[in-house]
């Protein structure tokens, strides 16, 4: 059952992101958190995509609303449009350096964070703090071990 | 099998349906809040995963309630003990002083119910939407907690339900920027609105007149006029008042009395039925239009 196996494995990732995404922690460090659940969907996006696409971008993203109270179908409407963009381009990005993918996650993470201000502010009257911008760069930071962890696992539990 | 070109609809043809899916569900959501009733299904979907993003904190703060030593359990436990004491005796007052109260509501011939349901419901302290000020409770539908109920802590009020899962439910903060709350000032019963501003210590009072008799440092009571929270619990305390000759009103602001972002136990009220114990007839305008034999 390699079908069955390999979906095992992307949604225990998706699970253990979407955990990660709510984790408790201080207050202090709550803007520094990766936003992981971008990361997940982009790496599978890039090595999978006739597995992971916006079906499940989508499905995700309504499991994140629903998690974090927000407006339902901010974060579904978000993944979606980047793993279209991500699935246009796959074959473009593989080929990119560790380098290049960062910087790309750097940008895919910055227009998820202006769009979901974009939209939670057309919708309701909300309040942007300070540190909203930060997790651009803790999620810069994450990525490339995230990639190489990512890997380890896909080629580990031969997910195709 | 890996193919280079894609099996079933066309991405351009799959983004566009989701694209309008989730337009559709962010305009049915926050403009005409279709999926209030259904949230509490939606929430109970979801509530494993929170579930399991709770359980290391909990097993944590478990653990260290198991190794605490005896000296400190002991020295917590005679704290408590005058506490209570303390407070028992307060009670005693209390109740005399509510006897004395009904009695003379009696003679006002205003009666004024109180209702005394409430229940402790615990903070799940996980991540929330970071444009607004939410809380996680362990509390949901299946506790009898509705949309709308007044929400407090020991030092006062803290908000109020936004959303209702089966086991779970959300409260939204005081301070959140679409929050406001009736109330008056302890003081001098001068009535006022108090809306929340996006900071989380930081609450604005708009509409006040350059003249009203408002000072720095008084404290806000509810006034219990919007029928959602019951008169006389702590809300702020005026912490800035300023008036710029020329300008409309003043420019008032407050701060919460409670701890918003440290409470770990809060208190749900049962507010049902706010205006029963309200006295109708002293409204009805033939009454005080009357003369006066």
């Amino acid at each position: 059952m390699p079908l069955f196996n390999s979906y095992k494995v992307i949604y225990l990732t998706f699970f253990i992101c979407l955990v990660a995404a709510i984790f408790p922690l201080p207050i202090i460090f709550n803007a520094f958190r990766p936003e992981w659940m971008v990361l997940v969907l982009f790496y599978w996006v890039i090595a999978l995509p006739h597995r992971v696409n916006i079906g499940h971008a989508f499905i995700l993203g309504l499991l994140l609303d629903l998690l974090l109270g927000s407006i339902l179908g901010m974060h579904a409407l978000l993944f979606a449009l980047l793993a279209y963009f991500t699935s246009v381009n796959f074959q473009r990005i593989r080929n990119f350096t560790l380098v290049q993918t960062t910087l790309l996650v750097g940008l895919f993470v910055f227009l998820s964070k202006i769009t979901l201000y974009w939209i939670a502010s057309s919708m309701q009257e909300i309040v942007l703090h300070r540190h909203y911008f930060w997790s651009i760069f803790t999620s810069m930071l994450v990525w490339p071990w995230f990639f190489l962890f990512m890997r380890y696992l896909r080629i580990r539990f031969k997910v195709i | 099998m890996k193919t280079i070109f894609t099996r079933g609809p066309s991405y351009t043809l799959r983004l566009s349906i989701v694209i309008a899916c989730c337009v559709a569900l962010l305009v049915a959501d926050s403009q005409f809040k279709l999926f209030s009733s259904a949230r509490v299904y939606l929430n109970s979907l979801v509530s494993p995963i929170q579930y399991v993003a709770d359980a290391p904190q909990r097993v944590f703060s478990a653990l260290s309630e198991n190794l605490m030593t005896r000296k400190a359990l002991l020295e917590r436990n005679q704290k408590f003990e005058k506490e209570n004491l303390h407070l028992k005796a307060d009670r005693l007052l209390l109740g005399q002083l509510q006897s004395e109260n009904k009695q003379l509501r009696e003679l006002l011939n205003s009666k004024r119910q109180f209702k005394y349901k409430r229940m402790i419901t615990e903070v799940m302290s996980l991540r929330s939407d970071p444009f607004t000020h939410q809380l996680l409770i362990d509390k949901g539908a299946v506790d009898g907690v509705y949309l709308g109920q007044p929400v407090i802590n020991d030092q006062g009020v803290v908000g109020q339900i936004s959303q209702v899962g089966s086991t779970t439910s959300r409260v939204v903060l005081i301070v959140d920027a679409s929050h406001g709350i009736p109330v008056r000032v302890q003081r001098n019963d001068a009535v006022a609105i108090v809306h929340g501003s996006g900071a989380w210590d930081k609450l604005n009072v708009p509409f006040v007149q350059s003249n009203a008799d408002i000072k720095e440092g008084d404290l806000l009571m509810t006034s219990g006029l919007g029928g959602r929270f019951p008169a006389g619990y702590p809300v702020a305390r005026i912490s800035r008042f300023q008036y710029q000759e020329g300008e409309l009103y003043a420019n008032v602001t407050a701060t919460p009395v409670a701890d918003l972002d440290r409470s770990r136990y809060l208190l749900l009220l049962w507010n049902d039925d706010p205006l029963a114990g309200a006295d109708l007839t002293l409204d009805s305008p033939e009454l005080i239009d009357a003369p006066v034999q």
